[in-house]
């Protein structure tokens, strides 16, 4: 690499050079608008843009945090840990790095799902986490969804699921990722015949095998401003079709505008939101 | 003189070994060492055939589950079942043709069958975007699989795709959503399905109409959670490195008969099945009536429970004991 004075002014992501006399982590870059934003400002806004609204990434624990009651939540599951059933290695073990990536966010898994109060409305909820391996779902996000709705569909429970999941089904687990996909459709199937309600939250990231399964089988379809959402990658596309992909393609507002979901859902009325869909489907009939 | 004409490199013995063959059967003679020595090469031959395609590496595997003479569903149909009548589009869109439906005759049993079909002409192929279907044709098989049950109806899915079509008209129209939207409805469609990958079963693509009482795939077939390129190009940075995307996914019959994500494995002729569509229609046939004499008959809802358990258990993970609501 090269050292030229010039170079080495450039803002390479996640090479900040260190400021003399700034606490660490005080602005953030954010990443819609490039602007260096103070911190706090946008941790009061749930981790949006105070100047161009862009949702930033949100972990599981502070999206439980910003969407259920205070200390109303009950985790369910927790001890299902992720196993490496291929063997798989591709420049580095899978076995290596679900140790990084559990070391490196403080989870077991990409999903968190349990109980808790929306406005004292009690939901079974699950939500993905993108900083784990891109929120894949492999055999664990598959177990603990799938015992999500079941037990949602045994305790007549509303069903909420926040998505943000950028990589799909986790190659690492192969062919048992992919089915995945079949048994939570399958378990969403049952909890439908058994009229229940099911709101799916769509945020940055939500794409391939999580979009083409639970993520798009909600009664009632949310997503975030600006969210990237879709079936193939852009750059899958784009080496397909070789032409340039239109501008805001495959973002929540694209979706709205092909009839995909429902309502485009700021995060600081999320919580109102859902509990407003809620009150009007009632509860599950008996 | 015939050339040996073998499309992958594993295959040289084999077509060597052919060509040979053909140009001692083209001179026939009543010299009884020339027939011995015919009786010979023949023996060679298939003893190579065995020896090479009972250790296909994955990525072999892979070659051979596109080779473009390997049977496709439009092959089953003409050889297998008595009669089939196409019934096309899905009312909504479009007719896709990269997946084929209608109803057909099987020893017979009225059934509804659903395949993908990748094209035999390079016309036909650019038609079907080589097997790789657009929202309408995943609308079109789930419409067709209703009225199949609503007639009880037994429904056979042939999968041969390399996936989904990724592309701008395919994201506009829903692609995950009717994935999705096909995984949800056939897992309590009220009516047998059986499912068979007869070449490629490339992801979303494949399951989209994968969901059945039995899942089967053709002993050289692949099914995979992406394709080994797709995988190389993300993991390794490079789709150079298929070759071992391919070995890591563990995507062939063998082991996904080990991990339990199909039921049964249909041996392939000699040397694969595009060698022989007869034989190897022969033997889908003997394997869809054996299903459809275990399925048919049986109550739609102890197979919809059925099947719904059979999904259930997929998935391999660890489980600590833990008390009910503590923190991992």
């Amino acid at each position: 690499m090269s050292t030229s004075p010039i170079e080495t002014n450039l803002q390479v992501p996640g090479t900040r050079r260190p400021k003399r006399g700034v606490p660490e982590g005080l602005w953030q870059r954010c990443p819609g608008c490039q602007q260096t934003i103070f911190r706090k400002q946008a941790e009061r806004a749930l981790g949006v843009c105070p100047e161009c609204d862009y949702h930033w990434y949100v972990s599981a624990r502070d999206r439980i945090a910003q969407v259920l009651d205070e200390g109303t939540f009950e985790e369910w599951d927790a001890g299902l840990m992720p196993a490496d059933p291929l063997g798989f290695v591709d420049k580095s073990a899978y076995a290596e790095k679900l140790k990084n990536e559990q070391s490196r966010t403080g989870l077991n898994e990409a999903a968190v799902v349990g109980t808790g109060m929306i406005r004292a409305r009690r939901v079974a909820f699950g939500v993905t986490d993108s900083a784990f391996i891109m929120g894949s779902m492999g055999s664990v996000v598959g177990e603990k969804l799938t015992r999500l709705t079941e037990r949602a569909t045994a305790d007549r429970l509303p069903l909420i699921i926040i998505s943000a999941s950028g990589g799909g089904a986790r190659m690492h687990e192969g062919i048992l990722s992919l089915m995945q996909m079949a048994k939570v459709s399958a378990a969403l199937a049952r909890y439908d015949a058994a009229g229940g309600l099911f709101i799916s939250v769509l945020t940055n990231p939500t794409m391939g095998g999580v979009a083409a399964s639970f993520a798009s089988l909600g009664d009632i379809i949310f997503a975030e401003p600006k969210a990237l959402i879709g079936f193939a990658g852009p750059r899958t596309i784009q080496a397909t079709i070789r032409i340039e992909l239109p501008k805001g393609f495959q973002t929540s507002e694209f979706l709205l505008e092909h009839g995909y979901i429902d309502r485009i859902v700021r995060r600081c009325d999320l919580k109102s939101e859902i509990a407003r869909s809620i009150d009007y489907c009632g509860k599950m009939p008996r | 003189m015939p050339v040996a004409n073998h499309r992958f490199g594993f295959e040289r013995p084999i077509s060597e070994l052919e060509a040979q063959v053909q140009t001692l059967e083209a001179s026939p003679s009543d010299d009884a060492e020339a027939r011995e020595e015919l009786r010979r090469v023949k023996r060679d031959l298939a003893d190579t055939k065995r020896r090479v395609y009972s250790n296909l590496a994955p990525w072999e595997t892979v070659q051979v589950a596109r080779h473009p003479e390997r049977p496709m569903t439009t092959d089953y149909l003409n050889l297998v079942f008595d009669e089939f009548v196409e019934l096309h589009g899905d009312k909504f869109f479009g007719d896709d043709r990269a997946m084929r439906t209608g109803f057909a005759k099987i020893d017979g049993y009225k059934v509804m069958v659903i395949g993908h079909q990748k094209g035999k002409t390079t016309k036909e192929r650019i038609a079907c975007y080589h097997g790789c279907a657009h929202p309408e044709g995943y609308r079109k098989a789930l419409a067709k699989m209703k009225l199949a049950a609503k007639y009880q109806l037994p429904v056979i899915c042939f999968i041969d795709t390399p996936g989904a079509y990724p592309g701008i008209g395919a994201e506009e129209r829903g692609q995950a959503q009717v994935i999705a939207q096909n995984m949800f409805e056939m897992s309590r469609l009220p009516t047998p399905i059986i499912c068979i990958v007869i070449g490629e079963g490339g992801s979303g693509g494949a399951l989209g109409i994968g969901v059945g009482d039995k899942v089967a795939m053709l002993e050289h077939a692949y099914y995979s959670v992406i394709s080994p390129e797709g995988c190389a190009g993300i993991l390794w940075k490079s789709s150079t490195y298929a070759e071992q995307a391919a070995a890591a996914l563990k995507m062939t019959s063998k082991h996904l008969l080990g991990l339990g994500v199909v039921d049964d494995v249909i041996e392939e002729p000699l040397g694969g099945a595009h060698r022989d569509h007869h034989q190897m229609a022969a033997r889908m046939k003997m394997y869809l009536v054996k299903c459809l004499k275990e399925l048919v008959g049986q109550k739609s809802q102890t197979l919809v429970d059925k099947r719904y358990d059979k999904f259930r258990q997929m998935g391999v993970f660890l489980e600590a004991a833990m008390a009910e609501g503590t923190e991992a």
